[in-house]
């Protein structure tokens, strides 16, 4: 589509989209009034600036749907993921969204070159995360063939991997190089002894190193997909030029700002992505601030396709870190461990890369009053913090206990994660 | 009451599995005078816990609180033993025909017999079990 002309409906999009909110959304209603803006001021495509943004915390305040816009009976499905405290936060579609969801992901892996003939493994957690359910239905889509491995149990994909000719997979990066490792210890070489030519790899950051690295050792083309369960689930994908996932413009409005000023930033410069989606019904979100850092180029791709590319993710604005593709936030820690009256709330986080795949250390005090001579009470106290934090961060974790004040306090802002990990 | 005069109050330290931590103790001990009279570690992943018997329980475990560990009392009884094959087996019998279940214990021998110091899951039944099968308990005030 030539670019006046998606900027054009990018524009009607937009207008649909503010009066619907201003009209049927309380919440974005009261936000709009706040930020002293109405639909009727929304006269160019760049007066998106005018609109007030969206952030995590605010599905988290609004918990579970008091911010959907669509009721129960019109929704076809949720999905759950963790929120940055205890409490999750949900989204919910429409047919229409899944439909556009679906679209999105059916274009984005066409264009990296899939379509009838591949066998694409999808090995994301299929369930309450959006990853393994949204490629699922995206490569159907494009007659693609799924097979629906899930995560873990790694032998028997690598197996399945061979027997069914798998030609793609998509899963987080790092959880590719642990097959790889596997394979290597089965004595299978996925280079020289499968079909896989393709990886849609996404769900956590990765550098560029790690690209060339999964692609020469593996002997496949590594694309990047980007998502999150805000804007449906993994979402954007690389073409087969590599040089960034197009957002598509019909369902996406992508924006690059400073983050201090908040001021629109020109392509190529570094700046917080701020996404809005223009045709979700269930959880519209208008400039949803992710966190990404991030830039973007509005050239015209060397596949002829006119959506505008961003590039590969480069950092945060907070302190939230990916463990294996799972969103964890520190203030998730904490809030666990208030409940558990055995330890202190000062903790530190210890993130290392284990062979391929990522390593949580958590260091919690134990309290003088919960210290027992008994090494097996002790034991019992930091089985109990590793469950607890695996329930609320949904990812698995180790505890070690330490001396009563000898993790580092904080005076302001703490740095309470150690990431060694080197993508 | 009889009974009181045997039970030791045992300081149990825990510790980070890490360089230094043993030695910090033991220096913490020393600058208060605290001779140590016994002790052992017990090692889990990551963390241990120092078990010491020494002259000056209070003196110890307030020093050793100040400067930041967690410290906690234990009684604990101290057997004698034959320093002769078969000492340790005397007195194991002994508790194990009373059903006295011994949660972790450790042994020095000493210049006139050897001692075996016991944690169990229950002090009193233990005491009485082990004067009525002909064992010799140490009194606390031979340690403390």
């Amino acid at each position: 589509m030539p670019r006046d002309d998606i900027r054009k409906l990018q524009y009607r999009l937009l207008k649909t989209l503010v009066y619907r909110l201003y009209s049927f959304s309380p919440f974005y209603h009261d936000r709009m009034r706040a930020a002293g803006v109405h639909p009727d001021d929304i006269r160019t495509l760049g007066d998106i600036r005018r609109l007030p943004f969206m952030v995590k915390n605010d599905l988290r305040d609004n918990y579970p749907d008091r911010i959907f816009v669509a009721g129960q009976e019109d929704l076809v499905r949720y999905h759950v993921s963790s929120g940055t405290t205890g409490k999750p936060t949900v989204v919910g579609y429409t047919q229409n969204d899944l439909n556009n969801w679906t679209a999105s992901l059916a274009r984005g892996l066409s264009s990296c070159g899939l379509g009838r003939g591949d066998v694409l493994q999808v090995s994301y957690g299929y369930g309450l995360f959006t990853g393994g359910l949204g490629l699922h239905y995206g490569a159907e889509r494009i007659g693609t063939t799924v097979l629906p491995t899930s995560v873990g149990n790694t032998e028997r994909q690598i197996e399945l991997m061979q027997d069914l000719h798998t030609t793609a997979i998509a899963c987080t990066p790092s959880y590719l190089l642990h097959i790889g490792e596997v394979a290597e210890k089965m004595g299978i070489s996925i280079k020289n002894d499968t079909n896989l030519r393709i990886g849609i790899l996404g769900a956590e950051p990765w550098s560029e190193t790690m690209k060339t690295r999964i692609e020469e050792w593996l002997g496949i083309k590594a694309y990047n997909i980007y998502g999150t369960s805000e804007l449906s689930g993994p979402m954007f994908c690389e073409c087969t030029e590599q040089k960034g996932f197009h957002v598509w413009a019909d369902l996406a409005y992508v924006e690059i700002l400073d983050p201090g000023s908040g001021e629109q930033l020109p392509p190529g410069e570094q700046g917080e992505m701020v996404i809005t989606m223009l045709q979700k019904e269930a959880l519209p979100m208008i400039r949803f601030r992710i966190g990404d850092i991030t830039s973007y180029d509005d050239e015209v791709c060397g596949c002829g396709r006119t959506h505008p590319r961003v590039h590969r993710i480069s950092g945060r604005v907070d302190d939230m870190l990916i463990i294996r593709g799972i969103n964890v936030f520190p203030s998730q820690i904490e809030y666990a461990l208030m409940a558990i009256p055995e330890v202190g709330q000062h903790f530190m986080i210890e993130v290392d890369r284990k062979g391929a795949l990522d390593d949580m250390l958590v260091k919690v005090e134990v309290r003088k009053e919960a210290f027992s001579d008994k090494i097996t009470d002790l034991m019992a106290i930091r089985k109990n913090v590793e469950h607890r934090l695996r329930n609320t961060l949904n990812v698995a974790v180790n505890v070690e206990l330490v001396d009563p004040g000898s993790l580092p306090r904080f005076e302001g802002k703490a740095k309470r994660v150690i990431d060694r990990r080197k993508i | 009451m009889e009974r009181e005069k045997f039970i030791i109050r045992q300081i149990s330290v825990f510790s980070e599995n890490k360089p230094g931590r043993l030695a910090a103790i033991a220096k913490a001990l020393q600058e208060e005078e605290i001779n140590i009279l016994a002790f052992s570690i017990a090692e889990a992943d990551g963390f241990g816990v120092v078990r010491a018997l020494v002259d000056k329980p209070r003196k110890a475990y307030e020093k050793l609180s100040g400067i930041g560990f967690n410290v906690a009392f234990t009684d604990v009884i101290a057997v004698q033993m034959k320093d002769i094959p078969g000492g340790l087996y005397e007195i194991a019998r002994i508790l194990g025909e009373g059903m006295i279940n011994i949660e972790y214990c450790y042994a020095y021998s000493g210049k006139d017999a050897a001692v075996l110091i016991l944690r169990v899951d229950d002090v009193d039944a233990a005491i009485s079990t082990i004067m009525k099968g002909g064992g010799t308990l140490l009194e606390s005030s031979l340690f403390q």
